[in-house]
């Protein structure tokens, strides 16, 4: 799961609330923008298309972040805007399309001219990186640079961050990676020549372009690995270099003259440098935003409930503003194994007496909060589909009727009570169980309040199955930010039962589905693109059937930039603006 | 009575505080006269003023929380309505003042001789040395031993009888030509008590300066003091000199105090007659003559004690009186009832 | 006095003592109580991709499944010996006496981190401090001199307001109007260092000290004019004045000599507990000090920096303690003899 920064946007419901009052209905959709450009400034500008296009070159970036991230290691690190950033220094073997709109949804080579080529049915995957790159010592990149790259992180032990595709998919063959396998070739990548990489896998897999995107397959020399210590000297592959880092304060980036802009046709490098800020105070960053001090919040999350009422009230900041969709997913687990909700009347019951207004306005409304979900894939990953499964009834309010039929069906005619599990320190998920215990006691279904604490809500809680099970956990409010924007991406983590452990820490709390199971494992094995987002967009449906999830919202945000920011856009593969894209006025 | 050239010559003194409960008349109009050389003893209960006029006279009254008027002439310099700087530059040198309780009127944090140095130097343009050996002298002449080691000692190094000593020292330091000694013996035990007031009288005589000492113990009095003012509820109601005083006083008030005075030629110390009741009320003075609510002899005056206020007049040399009853009857009421009743305690 | 610095330090450390272990407790024996097992406490520091085998081995290289007391132990060894820690990469982490604890989220010993942001807080804290000193007191003093007047009015006004206003409230308000609709003041987290440029570091720190001094400037205008007003009451004032002393003098050395006493007390608890952290202050201000660090901590749930947080400013605390016992001694001539 890529961890979003969400301490932030946990504060003050109140403020969320009363924008609620203000925003409007409707469905967004910004997966069908051509991606073309404009000028005026409008709220929303930048979202779907190119705002202030320019190729004009110089001045320094300023961003900020009220809090640090995992690691700016390319090894080490599992967040999106991490993921977004890292592509400012370093270069890995494919990347999603540098564009607004639909078009980050494609992906396109990087240090690899063109996508993988697979063969054995999708178990080997050749890459071929271009000529004449360079790290930023002038050393020439190999694809022993790559391989080294992806082999330091399997160290999972020292490495902790970053995700474990390589270690599950890679035919590792025993090999852990340089560090503990000192000395030992790793048997899943082979190196036939300086421009060749060759990655063997355990099992086929149809979408390992995704896997080459990840930052952990950027080159990485070996003398300069230092492990856990490499992040304070990232040696550049990119267009810009570190000229200094201090941990958990921020860090400069500056030009890399050694990279070359023959060499790479996604970036355009339009700023000198870049100062990024880490540890500002998050309200401190919308307003230095907004007097044009910064220019960005890199940690897209949108502007802090201080701000929001100001941003969308003024119309000069709300024309800076945007309100893009991130891949992320608020919602609802519905315990089968609990209760009356054994039986999937129950759980239908509890979706059609849901009031998805409440929900929404719990998270902050239509704009800061997010889009009324219809299932679990959101609008902009490949594979969606707008799905009716369970009725939402008249304005979105629950349909009780319904509701009430299927109580009957239950053998419950008047309702049930069961408990509704929560993050105690989040109180958009305290809201929305609040919203929750309303709208379904409005069928007799009692709702009572268990907040527990966030840190160890999925290790010892709501995500261990024996204590849900035992502490009658019917409810279980929870969130899913996708990986990257495809089926795989999003889904795999949240509806394979197979993930589900008895020690706990699964964030999949109620999916668990042999035929479920089944589908997963055909959509992964699947190298046809259309078809394998067809075979994921079925498994959302058939999960929505099994009345284990109630969707809540796509989360959405408003964010906001400075005004002499050119060439923004939101990258829908991160949700948040393209920072490698943007330049100054 | 004094010659009319008298170094102290306090005339129609009133020291009032306007607070939230009313105006208090703590002092309402007191004369008095001193020379160089003499002793007055000013007597009256707690609350009657005493302290306020000593203040007063040195000028210490805020402007903004009191309101003084009358006049204070020391040597001619009206200390009422004199510069508030020269006030100053007066005390400490011309007058000075030996507090009651020794260990809270020293400053905790400074050496003994520290303060007797800041007090000398701030009138005498010396050196910090030539100060200090002056300050060893000062503590010599007041009974210290080893002054020059005590010298360093904080207050709370001494015993009572020798801070009240060091206390006298720093009031000595600029040779004051007016002395004011509140209740200087109150806080130590009777021997000290002694010792300290015959320090004085012997400093008195050695400087030639005046001296007021004030308490509500007669017995220091009449240790000490030439002429006795006895003050009530801010007023005068008996002045003379301390013979007249102890032998043939006139008002019932002091009566009263003898009556509860312990002394020394009688032998005993327990008191005879405490005056009933509690001090008059400064704000919501009692009409008529203020002791009325305790006196006696009320009922003698005709009921003029609750209405009129009596005036101070004399009644012999010198012997100032403020009593509705007829002088006469006074001096009968003494020497018949008051007196025996007196010496048979004895 | 030998003998009372003695007693006094064998208390500090007591107290330290006494403070590591409740922290302790609450950081690793209340988890275990609310049904947490060294694996759960292992896992916060493993990342979430870890599988079983890792995060058994990381509970077992950490000493979490050690008994309690044991853990402790080690944990208090360390501070003098050092520490290594195994099952938490593949070779054996190393972390140097004085150890105060290894953070395996930042990878890195926590107390070199404290040290390194110990300048912006103390740049914060001493400048903020000398501040509030000059203007709390002599406000308070002022405002006790003049009882009553417009002035005193006005200032306890302020004082009232300035008390009890939260500084992350004030400290925004103050960046909006400075920083970003004058632009007086730099914006916050532009912090500089003193051997980087001392104007610099003076401006950006500006805000940030004339914010926390206004808070604590109103509590000690309140309590100097409190302190004043008692002490210049007292009768040693009185003689003060009747020896003929200028008021100047009189006010400052006689009463505000006292009336200090007792603020010189609070003040270094109070230097002493924002050199711990100006939590609040920091993290308004975005200044990469020991607060910031210590809600950082708490937001990553990096235990190891938190409890060294916490060890190293309740030594600071104890610190300021001890001073301010030694200097009340000194300051006190009745307590420095008893
Ligand atoms: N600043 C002031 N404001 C209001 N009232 C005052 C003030 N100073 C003195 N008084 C009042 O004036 C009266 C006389 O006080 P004073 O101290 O002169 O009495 P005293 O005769 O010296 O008594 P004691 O024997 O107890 O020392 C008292 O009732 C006292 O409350
Ligand atoms: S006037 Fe009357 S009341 Fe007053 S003292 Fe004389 S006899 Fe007593
Ligand atoms: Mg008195």
């Amino acid at each position: 799961m890529k961890r979003r920064m969400v301490t932030g946007v946990a504060v003050g419901v109140a403020a969320a609330l009363a924008l609620a009052a203000c925003g409007g209905g409707g469905t967004d959709s910004n997966t069908d923008s051509s991606g073309g450009g404009t000028t005026t400034a409008a709220f929303d500008a930048a979202n779907g298309k190119v705002f202030n296009p320019s190729d004009k070159k110089g001045g320094t970036m300023k961003f900020a972040i009220s809090s640090d991230w995992d690691s700016v290691d390319p090894g080490d690190t599992y967040y999106g805007l991490s993921w977004n950033l890292a592509r400012l220094y370093t270069r890995s073997l494919t990347m999603f399309k540098v564009g607004a709109g639909s078009t980050s949804s494609e992906l396109t080579g990087d240090l690899a001219e063109g996508l993988g080529v697979p063969s054995d049915g999708g178990k080997t995957w050749t890459y071929k990186l271009r000529q004449g790159l360079k790290f930023e010592d002038g050393t020439p990149i190999t694809s022993k640079d790559v391989e080294y790259g992806v082999s330091r992180s399997l160290e999972k032990s020292a490495l902790v961050n970053g995700p474990t595709y390589f270690n599950d998919f890679l035919d590792l063959k025993g090999y852990k990676g340089p560090y503990s396998s000192k000395g030992q070739d790793n048997p899943a990548i082979d190196t036939p020549d300086d421009l060749t990489i060759v990655f063997h896998l355990n099992k086929p897999f149809g979408g390992f372009d995704y896997f080459a995107q990840i930052p952990a397959t950027a080159p990485v020399p070996v003398a300069k690995d230092t492990g856990v210590k490499y992040k304070e000297h990232v040696v550049s592959s990119g267009p810009y270099k570190f000229e200094s880092y201090e941990a958990g304060k921020g860090f400069k980036l500056v030009r890399n003259d050694q990279w070359d802009q023959s060499t790479d046709p996604n970036r355009k490098a339009l700023p000198d440098g870049y100062d990024v800020t880490i540890g500002a105070n998050a309200d401190d960053i919308d307003n230095q935003i907004i007097d044009g001090s910064l220019d960005v919040d890199i940690a897209g999350t949108g502007v802090q409930p201080a701000a929001l009422s100001r941003v969308l009230g003024q119309p000069d900041l709300k024309a800076r503003a945007d309100n893009p969709l991130s891949a992320r997913l608020n919602y609802t687990s519905i315990n089968p194994n609990v209760g009356p909700l054994k039986n999937i009347e129950c759980r239908k019951a509890v979706e059609y007496a849901a009031d998805r207004t409440t929900y929404q306005t719990a998270y902050g409304g239509p704009e800061a909060g997010g889009e009324i979900a219809t299932g679990l894939l959101p609008p902009q990953i490949p594979g969606f589909q707008k799905l009716d499964v369970w009725s939402m009834g008249a304005d979105n309010k629950g349909d009780l009727d319904k509701a009430k039929a299927a109580l009957q069906a239950c053998g419950q005619p008047n309702g049930f009570e069961t408990n509704i599990a929560y993050r105690a320190e989040r109180p958009k998920e305290k809201a929305t169980a609040e919203a929750l215990q309303q709208s379904l006691a409005r069928v007799g279904i009692k709702l009572t309040l268990k907040p527990f604490p966030t840190g160890d809500y999925f290790s010892l809680y709501a995500g261990k199955p024996s204590y849900r099970d035992q502490n009658n956990l019917g409810l279980m409010l929870n969130s899913w930010g996708a990986d990257w924007n495809d089926g795989f991406g999003f889904l795999s983590q949240i509806v394979d039962g197979r993930v589900i452990r008895d020690t706990g820490g699964s964030s999949n709390l109620s999916v668990n589905v042999p035929e479920i199971n089944t589908m997963v494992d055909q959509a992964i094995a699947e190298t046809d693109t259309a078809k394998r987002d067809a075979l994921w967009g079925a498994i959302d449906k058939r999960v929505m059937e099994e009345a284990v999830i109630l969707p809540g919202v796509w989360a959405k945000q408003v964010t906001v930039r400075s005004t002499r920011t050119t060439n923004v856009f939101v990258n829908d593969a991160y949700g948040m603006y393209d920072f490698l894209a943007m330049g100054i006025q | 009575m004094p010659a009319p050239d008298a170094f102290l010559d306090v005339r129609d003194l009133r020291i009032h505080f306007p607070t939230d409960d009313g105006l208090v008349k703590s002092v309402d109009g007191l004369n008095f006269k001193l020379q160089r050389g003499k002793t007055l003893g000013i007597v009256g209960e707690s609350g009657s003023g005493k302290s306020v006029t000593s203040l007063g006279i040195l000028g210490l009254h805020n402007k903004r929380n009191a309101r003084v008027s009358g006049e204070i002439l020391l040597d001619g310099t009206d200390i009422v309505s004199a510069d508030p700087e020269a006030v100053r530059k007066m005390r400490g040198r011309r007058m000075a003042m030996i507090f009651q309780d020794p260990l809270s009127a020293m400053h905790p944090y400074y050496t003994v001789g520290h303060q007797i140095v800041e007090a000398y130097r701030v009138h005498n343009n010396v050196s910090k040395a030539v100060a200090k050996k002056h300050a060893i002298d000062l503590l010599g002449r007041v009974g210290i031993p080893q002054p020059d080691r005590r010298v360093d000692d904080y207050p709370h190094q001494f015993s009572g009888g020798m801070r009240q000593r060091a206390m006298i020292a720093m009031a000595l330091s600029c040779d004051p030509e007016l002395l004011i000694a509140d209740e200087p013996t109150t806080a130590l035990d009777v021997t000290v008590q002694a010792q300290i007031l015959d320090l004085m009288r012997d400093l008195q005589q050695e400087f030639n300066s005046a001296l007021i000492i004030i308490t509500h113990d007669l017995g220091v009095v009449a240790e000490l003091a030439d002429d006795v003012l006895v003050m009530y509820g801010g007023k005068c109601i008996e002045y003379g000199s301390a013979v007249t005083i102890f032998e043939e006083p006139e008002h019932p008030y002091t009566w009263g105090l003898l009556g509860s005075m312990p002394r020394l030629d009688r032998g005993v110390t327990n008191r005879l007659m405490p005056i009933k009741g509690t001090p008059p009320s400064l704000i919501n003075v009692p009409s008529g003559c203020a002791f009325h609510p305790r006196c006696a002899y009320e009922p003698q005056t005709g009921g003029r004690g609750t209405t009129e206020v009596p005036e101070l007049v004399e009644s012999g040399r010198g012997h100032l009186v403020r009593c509705h009853l007829p002088v006469a009857e006074r001096k009968r009421i003494w020497q018949e009832q008051v007196r025996p009743k007196l010496e048979a305690g004895s | 006095m030998v003998a009372y610095i003695i007693r006094r330090l064998f208390g500090a450390v007591l107290t330290l003592v006494v403070v590591s272990m409740i922290t302790f407790g609450i950081f690793y024996l209340v988890p275990r109580w609310a049904g947490g097992t060294a694996e759960s406490l292992a896992s916060r520091y493993v990342g979430r991709t870890a599988n079983a085998q890792q995060v058994a081995d990381a509970a077992h290289g950490l000493g979490l499944d050690k008994p309690f007391f044991v853990q402790y132990w080690d944990w208090l060894q360390a501070i003098f010996v050092g520490r290594d820690f195994t099952g938490v990469g593949p070779a054996p982490v190393h972390c140097p006496a004085p150890c105060l604890g290894y953070s395996f989220i930042g990878r890195n010993p926590v107390l070199p981190d404290i040290l390194d942001r110990l300048p912006v807080t103390a740049s914060l804290a001493f400048g903020a401090a000398i501040i509030w000193l000059i203007f709390g007191v002599s406000t308070g003093v002022l405002s006790a001199l003049k009882r009553g007047s417009i002035f005193d009015r006005a200032a306890m006004g302020v004082a009232l307001g300035g008390v009890s206003l939260p500084i992350f409230w004030t400290g925004l308000v103050s960046l909006v109007i400075f920083s970003y609709g004058l632009h007086w003041t730099k914006p916050g987290g532009a912090y500089t260092p003193i051997e980087v440029n001392p104007g610099e570091w003076a401006y950006s720190l500006l805000l940030p000290w004339i914010t926390l001094a206004l808070l604590f400037s109103a509590a000690y205008a309140r309590l100097t004019r409190a302190g004043m007003l008692e002490t210049m009451g007292e009768d040693y004032i009185r003689t003060a004045r009747a020896k003929g002393l200028r008021e100047r003098t009189v006010v400052t050395k006689h009463g505000l000599r006292a009336a200090l006493t007792p603020i010189a007390t609070i003040f270094g608890l109070d230097v002493g507990l924002l050199l711990g952290g100006a939590v609040l202050t920091e993290s308004t201000f975005s200044l990469p000090g020991i607060g910031k660090y210590a809600i950082d901590a708490i937001n990553t749930n990096d235990m190891p920096k938190v409890m060294g947080f916490v060890i190293f400013s309740a030594g600071f605390v104890v610190i300021a303690n001890l001073i301010v016992d030694v200097v009340y001694a000194v300051i006190d001539p009745r307590v420095r003899l008893a």
